[in-house]
């Protein structure tokens, strides 16, 4: 099948060869001296000659060397063209057309004998020119001619881009088409109709003609896989089988350019990084001998393009960690992707997962540019892989790029009728290119009211229990009104790179076969637009570049990557305890968390509000005057406020009380719901330390601090004191446990952590402590019951307690027996202060009984 | 009206019109001014078209218009000029011009004639010209009955150097 379009392709050059040598020739012989047009002669019988050889013509190859080498010696002077010499090479031109067409017409050489001629050519060459011979008595041609016509009659070259001109010329039928048939449906019952319905099947049957003009089938680039995968194999030592399925498949010559790059690309990634050596193939129970299979087929007006291997696939944890090790992405952000965002990572650029450099492959530069090039064309590239069972990248091409079929929407008011003759003011037409668009949801009612939440200024909706990042169109444009009234949402959802979003749209019209128009240069920097076109009534339409509105509103996007990070999360530590943390950025901390219950209210105050009361901050509140308190220099003293400039103005009122302060900051960032362990204190003032909240690391504020510095106190007297003495920490909630380790640590004091009562009792078997801390509600029968059960140990019966409880009136309910005293979880100084006293009174006596005594 | 020996053997470059070798000008009226641009460099002048705006472009683009299957963008002149908008009911005029960059319309208030000028007439823009007016303008001929501003239509459509226009 290929070698037929090969030999056509032969017949073709070579026919077009002789009949150009057939003129060159008489014109040769009328100026005998003329290099340039000897040179050309020789330039074609040798062109002619190596073809013939590559195809294995071995006849016609003969007959054309040695008419080539009559000519080397013409060119070379030694002899001189004669008429006689002439006639020889006219008649080996004869013979050579005499093969073709027999091989046109039987697949092989003529089966006339030319040994003759060539002894003749041979001579001539030599300088000895006999007579020539009568002529061989070339056999009638007629029994050929009366064959059907052949190849070379029937195909002719056309220059592309003439090609090109003509397709353009579709398109704007295409569109006069389009408007004719709009014009037409409003004449009822004319013979217009009838002669535009004429018009539309000549305008696509003309189009897919033009189109198929340009096409060609992918076999074309897929011819020189073969060869690839054998070097490939080679130079690597594996053994690989390279299947091919669907090589016809058609498309526009200028796309199969466009994905010829590529398409090697990712065949010799397979063989260099998939397919794996065959011992250890083997070794893994897989043939030795590894297979790359390319498929090609159309769908949905797509060519798909599949190219898979049943190699070792791809490790994404050695992804990440190499993504890592080249500085592409952070440990942190390592750890929250999934499989797919971690293959996604070799399309970024400066990725290579080979170990080593080979000669192949592994140079970093690779499948980014494979996406730049796919994108380019409008294509997508999907990378899908199975550990152990091998890699597939699936390329979605667009059969051609001129006309491409697009969804038809509206915003601003629409007439329900079709608009009749003159068009309205109201009423933009957008067009979305139909690759981009993955379905239409439309929301009637009382559901379109309910079914799109806010979260923070981000609207999303429940899609089928996902949450889909809603982008209203009107706002992304940036114009004004509200939205069509009429209690209808219209949802496309659109995909984006590896996301999904719905852009909120007025109406919706119809898809429509649209022709892609640049935009001048003055409107060439709007990410948001693709091209222009015409539509059906003569009005000019923007095409949205799907992927150009996503980014401008990537917050949106990236949105919905957490909340679905976030849901799953959440599922999983649904059993444990958890807390509900406000997260907030101030300065150059762009994540900082308070648990939620610390704060009183959030703020918005207009900075016209804001007065100023001798160096400090304040707004008029509820009655009173609330303090307000730029976050970012208590926390990094010496920076910038940012926040106490913004209009409005952000603030978090803390309330404990008796002191009231307004902190401000510049932005909530979220409120997510979360267990916590601080995995790291900060020396920072005003930072308890670091903690995984959201799958992200947050600062975790110390409030205390921050207040106390906020007011000008000086906070912790208490952290001179303290050396070596041992806390014993048991709480149940780790969170909790981490907040005040930290503090603990903080001020000095090793902790010993417990969270239960068993394994309270079991640490101070082991370890001596100087003072424990139990909560109230720690886990195994209370925190009373655990002092009772300590008290029973003769050795830990002078060991000073004390009791934590999550509110004042619980401590003050409880207030309990054999406790010091009983501290409220929130209040970290009287804490430490109580727990300095104890533990310096341990230090100055022995361990008293008499503190026992102290109790309430 | 002849057109002159020198200039209709020169193409339409911008190049050309640089040199002055152009005398004629095609005119129009934007608020009360009186402008002309070379020649040359128009494509050709149509009344009203309607026109699809383009959200979040500059705000002197006025939109798209359909020119037989060619889509050309509309500049509003006045807004270009920083001079008040056009009163309602008014319809702009469209003076399409030549670029390298394929055809820009340029919106204007009323179309004039062309008329052919003398070189000696020319006289650079005064110095109290409003500075909005004279970077766009390469000159102005005293012609008999009023003045012609000569537009320079490159730094018209340079919208690099316009001030105060912010994307709407």
């Amino acid at each position: 099948m290929e070698d037929q379009e090969i030999v056509n392709e032969f017949l073709i050059e070579s026919n077009e060869n002789l009949g150009r040598l057939d003129q060159e020739m008489v014109e040769l012989e009328r100026r005998p001296n003329d290099a340039e047009l000897l040179a050309s002669v020789f330039r074609t019988f040798h062109t002619v000659k190596g073809t013939c050889g590559f195809l294995g013509y071995a006849k016609l190859e003969r007959v054309a060397h040695q008419a080539e080498n009559v000519l080397s010696q013409m060119r070379s002077g030694s002899l001189r063209l004669t008429s006689d010499l002439a006639s020889l090479i006219l008649q080996a031109m004869d013979v050579l057309r005499r093969h073709l067409t027999s091989i046109e017409a039987s697949g092989q050489e003529a089966s006339e004998d030319s040994s003759d001629l060539c002894r003749r050519l041979e001579e001539a060459a030599r300088g000895d020119a006999g007579p020539a011979a009568a002529t061989p008595a070339p056999p009638p041609e007629a029994e050929v001619a009366a064959q059907k016509a052949g190849v070379a009659d029937s195909a002719i070259r056309v220059d592309v881009h003439l090609l090109d001109k003509l397709m353009n010329l579709v398109g704007e039928l295409v569109l006069a088409r389009n408007q004719i048939l709009q014009f037409s449906a409003q004449q009822e019952g004319s013979a217009l109709g009838a002669t535009s319905q004429r018009l539309n099947l000549i305008t696509s049957e003309l189009q897919e003609g033009v189109m198929k003009t340009r096409m060609q089938p992918i076999g074309v680039v897929w011819n020189k896989l073969p060869r690839l995968v054998r070097d490939v194999a080679t130079a690597c030592g594996k053994q690989i089988a390279l299947e091919m399925e669907g090589a016809e498949t058609e498309m526009d010559k200028t796309i199969i350019e466009s994905i010829k790059d590529p398409l090697t690309h990712i065949v010799r990634n397979c063989g260099d990084h998939g397919i794996e050596r065959p011992e250890v193939r083997v070794g893994r129970g897989k043939p030795a001998q590894g297979r790359i299979c390319l498929r090609a087929f159309h769908e949905g007006g797509q060519v798909i393009i599949e190219i898979g291997d049943d190699g070792a696939g791809v490790d994404t944890a050695k992804v990440k960690a190499k993504a890592i090790q080249n500085g592409l992405i952070r440990p942190d952000q390592a750890e929250l992707m999934g499989e797919r965002e971690a293959l996604n990572l070799l399309f970024l650029a400066g990725f290579s997962t080979a170990e080593k450099v080979t000669n192949v492959s592994g140079r970093g530069v690779g499948m980014d540019v494979v996406r730049t090039n796919i994108e380019k064309i409008g294509g997508t590239v999907d990378l899908s892989s199975r550990l152990g069972e091998g890699t597939t990248v699936k390329l979605k091409i667009p059969l051609t790029l001129a006309i491409i079929p697009g969804l038809v929407v509206t915003l601003g008011d629409q007439r329900s009728a079709p608009r009749n003759g003159k068009t309205g003011a109201g009423g933009e037409q957008f067009v979305i290119p139909q690759v981009s668009l993955v379905e239409l949801v439309r929301l009637d009612g009382e559901a379109a009211l309910r079914s799109i939440e806010r979260i923070r200024g981000t609207s999303v909706y429940r899609l089928r229990g996902d949450l889909l990042p809603i982008v209203y169109l009107r706002e992304v444009l940036g114009m004004e009104g509200g939205g069509s009234g009429s209690g209808v949402v219209n949802i496309a959802v659109l995909q984006a790179e590896d996301r999904q979003f719905g852009l909120v749209v007025d109406g919706v019209k119809d898809t429509q076969e649209i022709v892609v128009k640049p935009l001048g240069k003055h409107l060439k920097g709007l990410s948001c637009y693709a091209g222009a076109t015409i539509m059906g009534d003569g009005r000019v339409a923007l095409i949205l570049d799907v992927l150009g509105i996503a980014q401008k509103c990537g917050e949106v996007a990236g949105g919905r990557e957490r909340t679905r990070e976030e849901a799953v999360t959440r599922q999983e530590n649904a059993a444990d305890s958890r807390q509900t943390f406000l997260l907030f950025g101030a300065g150059p901390f762009k994540r900082l968390a308070v648990p939620l219950s610390l704060v009183a209210r959030l703020e918005e105050f207009p900075l016209s509000r804001v007065e100023r009361a001798g160096n400090r901050l304040v707004v008029q509140y509820r009655g009173r005057i609330l303090p307000l308190v730029p976050l970012a220099p208590i926390l990094e003293p010496g920076c910038e406020d940012t926040a106490g400039s913004q209009d409005p103005v952000q603030a978090i009122v803390f309330d404990d009380g008796d002191r009231r302060i307004g902190l401000l900051v510049d932005q909530l960032v979220d409120i997510v719901d979360d267990t916590v362990t601080i995995r790291q204190a900060s020396g920072r003032k005003g930072l308890l330390g670091s903690a995984v909240i959201g799958k992200q690391v947050t600062d975790m504020l110390d409030l205390d601090a921050v207040i106390a510095a906020a007011s000008g106190d000086q906070p912790r007297e208490e952290t001179e004191a303290a050396d070596g003495a041992t806390v014993m920490l048991a709480d149940g909630s780790p969170f909790s446990r981490g907040i005040l380790r930290a503090s603990l640590e903080m001020a000095g004091y090793r902790v010993v952590e417990a969270s239960s009562t068993d394994e309270a009792l079991r640490q101070l078997a082991r370890v001596k402590v100087n003072v424990v801390l139990t909560a109230l509600d720690l886990p195994g029968g209370g925190g009373c019951q655990f002092l009772e059960k300590m008290r029973r140990e003769p050795s830990l019966a002078g060991v000073p307690a004390l009791a934590l409880a999550d509110s004042a009136e619980e401590a003050g309910l409880q207030t309990p027996g054999s406790f010091q005293s009983c501290l409220i979880r929130g209040d970290r100084e009287s804490m430490l202060r109580s727990i300095h006293r104890l533990a310096s009174a341990l230090d100055a006596t022995t361990p008293a009984p008499e503190l026992v005594g102290e109790k309430g | 009206m002849n057109p002159m020996t020198t200039t209709t053997g020169t193409a339409p470059s911008p190049q050309a019109a640089d040199q002055a070798l152009s005398r004629q000008y095609s005119t129009f009226d934007v608020a009360g001014l009186y402008f002309g641009i070379d020649v040359l460099q128009v494509q050709e002048v149509l009344r009203y078209q309607e026109m699809t705006p383009v959200p979040l472009a500059p705000a002197v683009i006025e939109g798209l218009i359909n020119l037989r299957g060619q889509i050309v963008t509309a500049l509003d002149v006045r807004r270009r000029l920083g001079l008040p908008p056009r009163a309602e009911g008014e319809t702009a005029m469209n003076v399409v011009v030549r670029t390298e960059d394929g055809a820009v319309s340029l919106l204007v208030d009323e179309i004039g004639d062309v008329v052919e000028v003398e070189a000696s007439s020319f006289e650079r823009p005064p110095d109290n010209l409003d500075p909005a007016i004279r970077d766009l303008v390469r000159g102005i001929h005293k012609l008999k009955d009023r003045l012609l501003l000569v537009l320079d239509t490159g730094q018209t459509l340079n919208l690099d150097t316009a001030k105060g226009q912010p994307a709407r």
